[in-house]
């Protein structure tokens, strides 16, 4: 980006001789632009489209009007409660992270081993993961069995198949994507400034309240709300994990599009894709909103 | 070579990539005489011969499957037969794909070359769909029962099978009944595969359990009541079953399509003893569809394709693999029967009820309508 910027400010200085050159640097980007509209903004065109056709591509608003049903309803607020308890959960104990992990030796063993493991847990979701809690406190997993048999307890893990067990397994992968998110921020922190804040009376309270903090909110709101975009969109854990339920959209999604039993429900799925755009939009409003106020306080 | 030709050149590389990815595959050739007298041929006779169709698709030298698993109903080895007799080679594209995925990625790349030739769809997407199918009467079309094809040679019914419980012998004991898994041996073991809102299998499994809980063809209601006392007992489990579920022992009961189950014990033959049994008393069997894709970029071997998996040997393949093909019967009369493998399947006990299509819409609407708010 900044080096697009610059030399777009060489050409107002330079002479005619170096517009050749820029042409040659616009080209350039075309293949990125070319991938963009491609692989974003036509399939986004085609869902919002098409949200408003009938499978015969007549134009109608049922597709719309089934977002009203008890059940995609309901599944729209487990999505909102799932990836904005997961987002929070996940930003707090990832920054947490992320800070420990800065103070740490920059070439050290720790700050290796937990930025490399960051790396793979966060690619770690899906089928693999969902495999792996229903190995472990499935129901007839290792824990449940290991603890019925050797000390009697028979333990329900039924939880895990519902909200509050995705909770926990999303948080698996939510954390270590905020620690790779939000350690270059925490890294931005410059010792000078502490030094300076201390030298001047300030106490580790006051550097976190009036330097650090107001310094880090924005990098932190921003992860957070990438978090909430992840959490919203995971599809494979979530269809692993429980199969026999649609209570998330991504789920409602999946059923509407391949459902061998229901018919002609495809349009209903891009409506409620539709429905996850303007929730993301809205939440980036909120946050857009809420920086312009932050910078207006701290100003 | 200069720079300046030298960039010149990678952007022209660029641009060619991003063309090539929207465009993805050359379009089909353009319908010569003989391509157009392939893609409306509908019969052997029409080619001239049994032998002119196999020129004619040796000739294409590629068919185009989708959504057929290797170890569905044996289609890994139905392939690699058909692919060795005929010299044909087979591209098996998105082998985990749904009925209405098929159907889909048909109408998406109508007009290229890696379009499906040939589908094999669930019943309700088959009957839902077909303008999309070009009627073809394979050479044994007079030999299929009537009720199990369309008059015209639109679509026949390939193989089916029954709903089974499949079972770790190790770990559970034996099964007879739905009403059997309901025991508390059973707890945390039990899986249906898939959703009965969207999986064939799963909703077939519904409507076998109500089938045993006293429902009809016409009443599924108790097997969702059947399946909320499953839950309530903590006996169902409710992840996707697979073979890693199976083998770690997370999913040790599913109840699925008897050629599925057939198709673990073989994949897992030497780690878990897997059997199956068809449930008393809860006798429900569905056929999966046939077709050609009236686009198809290789019209004369998707046809060639039907008369092989209707000849003797392509029946009897799919019989190795525990689904029944439609000439079953009339194969055991006339001998010609793999009697090893017929005499392998699932004994059934009671009356097989089929859904017509009636049938299946009503119950739908009910799924639709209790499942999710009864599973919770």
């Amino acid at each position: 980006m900044t080096a697009a910027v610059s030399t777009s400010q060489d050409v107002v200085v330079r002479t005619r001789g170096t517009r050749r050159r820029t042409a040659a640097a616009a080209l350039g980007t075309v293949p990125f632009f070319a991938f963009v509209t491609l692989f974003l903004l036509v399939p986004t065109a085609v869902v919002v489209a098409e949200a408003f056709l009938t499978d015969a591509g007549a134009p109608t608003l049922d597709n719309l009007r089934a977002l009203g049903s008890g059940d995609i309803v309901r599944a729209l607020v487990n999505s909102v409660v799932l990836s904005g308890v997961t987002a929070g959960l996940g930003a707090v104990f990832g920054a947490l992270i992320a800070y420990a992990v800065s103070t740490a030796s920059p070439d050290g063993p720790l700050r290796r081993v937990v930025s490399a493991g960051c790396g793979v847990l966060a690619q770690f979701g899906g089928v693999m993961l969902a495999f792996a809690w229903i190995a472990t406190l499935g129901l007839s997993g290792l824990v449940p069995t290991f603890l019925r048999d050797h000390l009697g307890a028979d333990v329900d893990t039924s939880w895990l198949y519902g909200l509050s067990g995705f909770v926990l397994v999303y948080l698996y992968f939510q954390i270590p994507l905020m620690v790779i998110v939000f350690l270059p921020s925490i890294d931005g922190l410059r010792p000078q400034w502490r030094e300076a804040a201390e030298s001047l009376g300030g106490s580790t309270w006051q550097y976190w309240r009036h330097v650090a903090g107001p310094l880090l909110a924005p990098a932190f709101a921003s992860s957070a709300l990438l978090l909430f975009a992840n959490a919203l969109s995971a599809y494979a854990t979530a269809a692993a994990l429980n199969a026999q339920s649609t209570f998330l959209l991504p789920l409602q999604i999946g059923n509407a599009i391949g459902s061998e039993v229901v018919l002609g429900r495809q349009n209903v799925a891009k409506a409620l894709a539709l429905e996850m755009v303007v929730l993301v939009a809205v939440v980036m409003v909120a946050y857009a909103w809420l920086q312009r106020r932050a910078e207006r306080w701290l100003g | 070579m200069r720079t300046g030709s030298l960039r010149g050149a990678a952007v022209c590389g660029l641009a060619c990539v991003v063309v090539g990815l929207a465009a993805c595959a050359p379009p089909a050739k353009e319908a010569t005489g003989e391509a157009k007298k392939s893609s409306t041929a509908t019969s052997a006779t029409a080619f001239g011969g049994i032998d002119a169709l196999v020129a004619a698709a040796k000739k294409e030298g590629t068919l185009n499957v989708i959504a057929l698993p290797p170890d569905w109903a044996n289609y890994g080895e139905v392939i690699s037969a058909f692919s060795a007799k005929y010299g044909v080679k087979v591209v098996s594209a998105q082998p985990d794909a749904d009925s209405a995925t098929e159907v889909s990625t048909a109408k998406n790349l109508k007009g290229q070359s890696t379009a499906p030739d040939v589908f094999d769809l669930g019943k309700a997407v088959a009957v839902a769909n077909t303008d999309l199918y070009a009627p073809y009467k394979v050479q044994n079309f007079d030999a299929i029962p009537a009720e199990l094809k369309d008059p015209a040679g639109k679509w026949v019914n390939d193989y089916g099978g029954y709903i089974s419980i499949g079972y770790d012998a190790k770990k559970v004991p034996a099964p007879k009944t739905f009403a059997d898994l309901l025991k508390p041996e059973y707890k945390g073991k039990v899986a249906l595969n898939g959703n009965p809102t969207k999986a064939g299998a799963a909703f077939a499994g519904v409507v076998a359990a109500s089938l045993g809980n006293g429902g009809s063809a016409d009443d599924v209601a108790p097997g969702v009541d059947y399946f909320v006392k499953l839950k309530k007992a903590g006996n169902l489990v409710p992840v996707d079953p697979t073979p890693a579920t199976i083998q770690s022992g997370q999913t040790a009961v599913v109840i699925d399509w008897d050629y599925n189950n057939a198709g673990q014990t073989k994949a897992l033959a030497g780690k878990i003893d897997w059997k199956s049994v068809i449930p008393q008393g809860a006798v429900n069997g569905e056929y999966y569809v046939q077709a050609i894709n009236k686009d198809a970029p290789h019209p004369a071997a998707a046809r060639l394709w039907e008369e092989f998996l209707y000849s003797d040997a392509g029946q009897n393949l799919w019989l190795k693999g525990g689904a029944r093909p439609v000439r079953s019967e009339e194969m055991a009369k006339a001998g010609s029967i793999d009697k090893a493998a017929y005499a392998a399947l699932p004994k059934v006990s009671g009356f097989p009820v089929f859904l017509t299509e009636a049938h299946g819409m009503k119950i739908t609407d009910y799924l639709n309508e209790n499942w999710q708010k009864e599973m919770g």
